[in-house]
């Protein structure tokens, strides 16, 4: 486990360079999907078969889609690279350095190697994680979709306006 | 006495069940196309493939034999690495899913008790969705990376409809998950066992989901087969627009496994629609142990012929959608549909749960 756990690691954080690295819009999208599988089998690793399942048909499956999509709408090509700002140049790598440490310290504080449990050892299962949405979280999760039908509402009113 | 040796055998156990499942497929893809050209040809008073070997049950191995050995053409101006990238992952993902699939009950051997199912997944039925929706990729890359404008044409068109009966396809098992009130395939099924009663009299009825959510099924049914890309909602690949769709530069043996591909989802989704709505393999059971060991396999079997026939007999009958129809189709009748239906058994098994 622990050695499936360090290979997929490595697999997420390779793919997430190369979300970064790479020139071409359609193989950035790509390692961004590899990123989120890896992710998902984490998840399964920890025992999580539920959370696995939704990260891919949500996020894999369904919002990635539209990211391919467009790209192929657009045909986009090979992105040209644009003379980079002086201070992008210079202050870029110092902040990105801090940034790593800063959250490494969080993480840090927060899990101490020893304290760390599996989610197995919770009930993840979808009739658990129900109880708790439609129960104990019901307001959060309600005004959550009156953000997200307002915010398609507002898309569909936008992209009218230009016919 | 949980030692190596156990879990040797368990492993082994596994493995067999993971081999025969594939050949098993694999096999049944090759027939399927035999069966939908022997089907389509009768359907059209002619005689389908009849040389080689007796009624051409030899065929689909010719065709294999030919997909091989055709020159393998890659465009110029393809993008290599997603061109070849693309069949792999649509053929993967297309085998991926029978995993979870239970064929029977199961059997018990020295002490092991060997289920028709490679894994029991307690998310079952959302990893089968998981699948299908990364097999999207497969067609809209095959279709971008072609570099090509007929390929592009297609690969849009269906990444845009594949989503849009995604939606429908997902609404209409939620009927089927409050009534049996689990997502694992297996539960799901024996949750079918037995007849309806209806006020305490037996109606000798099966207890089939199909009785209670009639309109889910037809929501799925139809989505599944847009889906799918099968006429009536084979858009991606119609001819007489697009030559031939998103596989249209590709050639050899990466044709042939988009085609397997679209062979292997026709199979899942017939899979889930017995699994889902008709009992899977729940039927009448009688004789020896050996009987009441295989008759539930048949049954399944004999269930998933019934719905890969009327995909064949459909392809026969029906003419092509033109694009917005399938759309309009899509949005405004098939989703509101699958919604009301979810809103109805909802409230009846809320009022019956009181």
């Amino acid at each position: 486990m622990v050695v499936l756990f360090y290979i997929l690691a490595t697999l997420a954080v390779v793919a997430a360079l190369s979300v970064v690295a790479q020139r071409k819009p359609v193989y950035s999208a790509l390692s961004l999907i590899v990123v989120l599988c890896s992710l998902a089998v984490v998840y399964l690793l920890l025992g999580a078969e539920f959370i696995a399942v939704i990260q891919v048909i949500v996020y894999a499956g369904a919002i990635m889609v539209l990211f391919v999509f467009v790209i192929m709408l657009l045909n986009a090509g090979q992105e040209v690279p644009s003379h980079r700002s002086r201070m992008a140049h210079w202050l870029g790598a110092p902040l990105v350095a801090a940034f790593l440490v800063e959250i490494l310290l969080a993480v840090w504080q927060q899990f101490p190697a020893a304290s760390t449990r599996p989610a197995s050892s919770l009930d993840a299962g979808p009739a658990a994680i129900g109880h708790l949405l439609f129960r104990n979280y019901v307001l959060p999760f309600e005004v959550t979709s009156i953000l997200i039908l307002v915010a398609i509402l507002g898309a569909a009113v936008l992209a009218k306006k230009e016919f | 006495m949980a030692t190596f040796s156990n879990k040797g055998v368990v492993l082994l156990i596994i493995l067999i069940k993971i081999a025969v499942v594939l050949v098993v497929l694999l096999a049944t893809i090759a027939y399927l196309t035999w069966l939908e050209r022997k089907v389509v040809a009768h359907i059209q008073a002619r005689w389908g493939p009849y040389l080689v070997g007796p009624h051409g049950l030899l065929q689909p191995i010719a065709d294999g034999a030919k997909a091989f050995l055709k020159e393998d053409i890659v465009p110029l101006e393809a993008d290599k690495v997603i061109y070849w990238l693309a069949p792999f992952l649509g053929f993967t993902l297309a085998l991926f899913s029978i995993a979870v699939i239970p064929f029977g009950e199961g059997f018990t051997i020295y002490g092991h008790t060997i289920s028709f199912q490679i894994t029991d997944l307690n998310v079952g039925l959302l990893f089968v969705f998981a699948v299908t929706s990364l097999g999207v990729y497969s067609i809209a890359l095959a279709g971008w990376s072609s570099n090509s404008k007929y390929p592009l044409l297609g690969g849009l068109r269906s990444s845009a409809q594949m989503i849009s009966y995604e939606l429908s396809l997902g609404l209409a098992v939620v009927g089927v998950l409050m009534i049996s009130g689990t997502l694992s395939l297996r539960g799901i099924v024996n949750s079918q066992a037995g007849f309806w009663h209806v006020g305490g009299v037996n109606t000798y009825l099966p207890h089939w989901n199909i009785f209670v959510q009639p309109v889910g099924f037809l929501v799925y049914f139809t989505a599944a087969i847009a889906e799918t890309n099968r006429i009536p909602f084979d858009l991606p690949e119609g001819e007489n627009e697009l030559v031939g769709g998103f596989h249209t530069e590709y050639s050899s043996m990466k044709f042939a496994m988009f085609f397997m591909s679209e062979y292997a989802n026709m199979i899942t989704v017939s899979c889930l629609a017995t699994l889902l709505f008709f009992g899977g393999w729940h039927g009448p059971v009688l004789g020896p142990y050996v009987f009441r060991v295989f008759l539930p396999v048949f049954w399944f079997c004999a269930k998933l012929f019934c719905f890969l026939f009327f995909y064949i007999w459909m392809r026969g009958t029906l003419p092509r959608f033109r694009y917005d129809q399938l759309m309009a189709f899509g949005w405004k009748f098939l989703l509101p549909v699958g919604v009301l239906n979810v809103l109805v058994t909802s409230f009846l098994v809320a009022w019956k749960s009181g």
